[in-house]
């Protein structure tokens, strides 16, 4: 579980994250709002990367202000939004920093077992020899995405991990997912644009406007159109299509200018 | 010693693997260096051997010490200051030191401060460096990392005004007063202390050793604050560490020989091309070894071959200032 109290963040004298108090977990939840709504912001608020400037926030029951930056690593893992690395590297060097927290730096036939099994979850297992820098942008993301999965934390966030994926990366990557969260219990949070893949995998959607949480509940209450145009200023019509609620945000453009 | 045009840093598949690569170098600049070095001492040896030796050791000493402190703390300065073209001398560090040494000749007159034990008075010199150096740098490296331009330009500016005001205090000094500190602050390759000398190494080693023990971390830290933060490591006391480390080894370097500002970068640079890719334990010591052999082969020219009508400083800062600018250049383009 991770708790979210009463949180506010700055800069100069723009607030990005509005008093948000929230639970989150167990099982995955998607983030959603409009660009700039605060979401890559709060996301690195859980995670310890600013210092809070204002609430308290819990994941698992420990303090991320609080608690040693390395108990933590071996809790949460989080990918951030954009990933550059200065250094020439290795897919399967990358991956094998996810295992820092656990071995600082000296890693075990243990730990490298670990770094074949996210290499392979993420289809890279032949990619593993590349240099990060040969790599195309979607097979990159998964790179670091492998190195969040092999921290193998019971907290993984994720921002914007569909980022560069094509459709059918992108499908494994949800049901990846919830492999994390049905079959080893973690707890995943995922910020998301695309609403319908987040309503479709998702156990329940957080949505964020101009720093503030305007909507937080299951896949059924959030597709809906009123919610939907409290949080991007547009309407989207909701389908139902095989016993899933689709918002169809890409209609006709005469749809698009009447909104 | 490996082919010069072996490397191929962005070729889509080098050759060799990293390890085999490091292995080669490594191999390579070690014989190099043992090379240089036994040429150092030996070549065109006069007189009494046991004296001329003694002399040449002490000076080889001085050179080694230099090489290893620049060359290892530069490494570590540019991965927690994440860029690869400031440099503990570019900030302004060894104009800090100097600076310092000035100030407490001035305050407490020369011949007070001249007169405290050697040992004293370095570790006096050395925890003043520590506790400025992070007065003002600190705020710079552990806050969001600023625009590299601006670093610059504040590195350039404080180098500038530490320059100045040592000069200025220099002119107040007595005339006497102001030839002893030259003699302080201005020692080269050819006049060193041999206690001085077997201080600095103690001090040099323990500061290196402690790098050497963050070189995991420091590999961490080179992918960036937050995924460093991610991964667990304490981004600011591993940069306050690694600040801390370097004002030392810098302070000590150049109170052994004087202030050398581009061979770091020159050095540090190099170490990248021939090992891409490698982690801060192999680079560590790449960089020790290259920084090394370019100092001792280069006192054994400026003194042997090119009898002295040059220094060494001189030759060292060319090359250096050159990649600077091409580096700069490089960064501009991209
Ligand atoms: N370092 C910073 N300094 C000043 N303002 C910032 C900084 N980082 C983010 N912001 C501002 O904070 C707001 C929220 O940014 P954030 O990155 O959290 O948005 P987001 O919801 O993740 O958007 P996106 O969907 O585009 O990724 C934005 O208005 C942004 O301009
Ligand atoms: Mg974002």
């Amino acid at each position: 579980m991770i708790t979210i109290e009463n949180v506010s963040q700055s800069y100069d004298a723009e607030v990005v994250v509005d008093r948000v108090s929230a639970s989150i977990g167990p099982g995955l939840t998607s983030i959603i709002g409009p660009n700039g709504a605060g979401k890559s912001t709060l996301l690195g608020l859980i995670a310890r990367l600013q210092p809070l400037q204002s609430g308290r926030v819990t994941v698992g029951g420990l303090d991320v202000t609080t608690t040693a930056s390395k108990q933590l690593a071996r809790t949460l893992a989080i990918l951030r939004q954009e990933n550059q690395v200065s250094l020439r590297l290795r897919v399967r060097e990358l991956v094998t920093f996810g295992r820092f927290p656990h071995t600082g730096g000296h890693p075990t036939a243990h730990d490298r077992e670990l770094v074949e099994a996210a290499l392979e979850r993420l289809d890279l297992a032949s990619l593993a020899d590349r240099y990060l820098d040969q790599l195309s942008g979607g097979q990159r993301q998964r790179a670091f995405i492998a190195m969040v999965l092999a921290q193998d934390t019971d907290y993984v966030l994720l921002d914007e991990p569909l980022n560069n994926l094509d459709m059918k990366h992108s499908v494994a990557m949800m049901q990846l997912m919830r492999t994390l969260v049905d079959e080893d219990g973690k707890t995943v949070v995922v910020v998301m644009h695309d609403i319908n893949f987040a309503s479709s995998y998702s156990d329940s959607l957080l949505a964020l406007k101009r720093g503030a949480l305007v909507a937080h509940g299951g896949p059924e209450e959030i597709m809906d159109t009123e919610v939907l145009e409290s949080v991007y200023d547009m309407r989207i019509p909701i389908h139902e299509v095989d016993g899933k609620r689709l918002g169809l945000y890409f209609g006709s453009p005469q749809a698009a200018r009447q909104a | 010693m490996p082919e010069l045009l072996d490397h191929t840093p962005s070729g889509v598949s080098s050759r060799l693997s990293p390890e085999a690569r490091f292995a080669r170098w490594a191999g390579g600049l070690g014989a190099a260096t043992a090379l240089a070095i036994a040429v150092f001492l030996s070549w065109n040896l006069l007189g009494s051997l046991s004296f001329a030796l003694t002399l040449r050791g002490t000076r080889l000493g001085a050179i080694v010490l230099c090489a290893v402190a620049i060359s290892v703390s530069t490494l570590a300065f540019q991965t927690v200051t994440a860029n690869r073209i400031l440099t503990p001398s570019i900030m302004g560090m060894d104009a800090l030191y100097s600076l310092l040494q000035t100030v407490m000749v001035f305050s407490l007159g020369a011949t007070a401060w001249i007169t405290t034990p050697e040992p004293a008075r370095f570790v006096v010199e050395l925890a003043l460096m520590v506790g400025f150096s992070l007065l003002l740098y600190r705020w710079m490296f552990t806050s969001k990392p600023g625009a590299l331009h601006l670093m610059l330009l504040v590195g350039i500016v404080l180098a500038t005004l530490f320059r100045g005001v040592t000069a200025l205090l220099g002119k107040l000094l007595e005339p006497s007063e102001y030839t002893q500190l030259q003699d302080l602050s201005f020692a080269s390759f050819n006049r060193v202390d041999p206690t001085l000398l077997a201080v600095a190494a103690l001090i040099i080693a323990v500061a290196v050793f402690l790098l050497w023990r963050l070189r995991h971390s420091l590999d961490v830290m080179a992918l960036g604050r937050d995924t460093a933060v991610s991964l667990g490591v304490d981004h600011r006391r591993v940069t306050t560490a690694v600040l801390a480390l370097s004002a030392v080894l810098v302070g000590t370097s150049t109170a052994l020989v004087g202030p050398i500002t581009f061979f770091g970068l020159l050095v540090v640079s190099l170490a990248y091309q021939l090992v891409p890719g490698a982690g801060h334990g192999r680079l560590v010591i790449i960089s020790a070894l290259l920084g090394t052999l370019v100092l001792v082969a280069g006192q054994f020219v400026v003194e042997q071959l090119a009898g002295n009508s040059t220094t060494l400083s001189v030759v060292v800062e060319f090359a250096g200032g050159i990649v600077f600018i091409l580096l700069l250049l490089k960064g501009a383009l991209k």
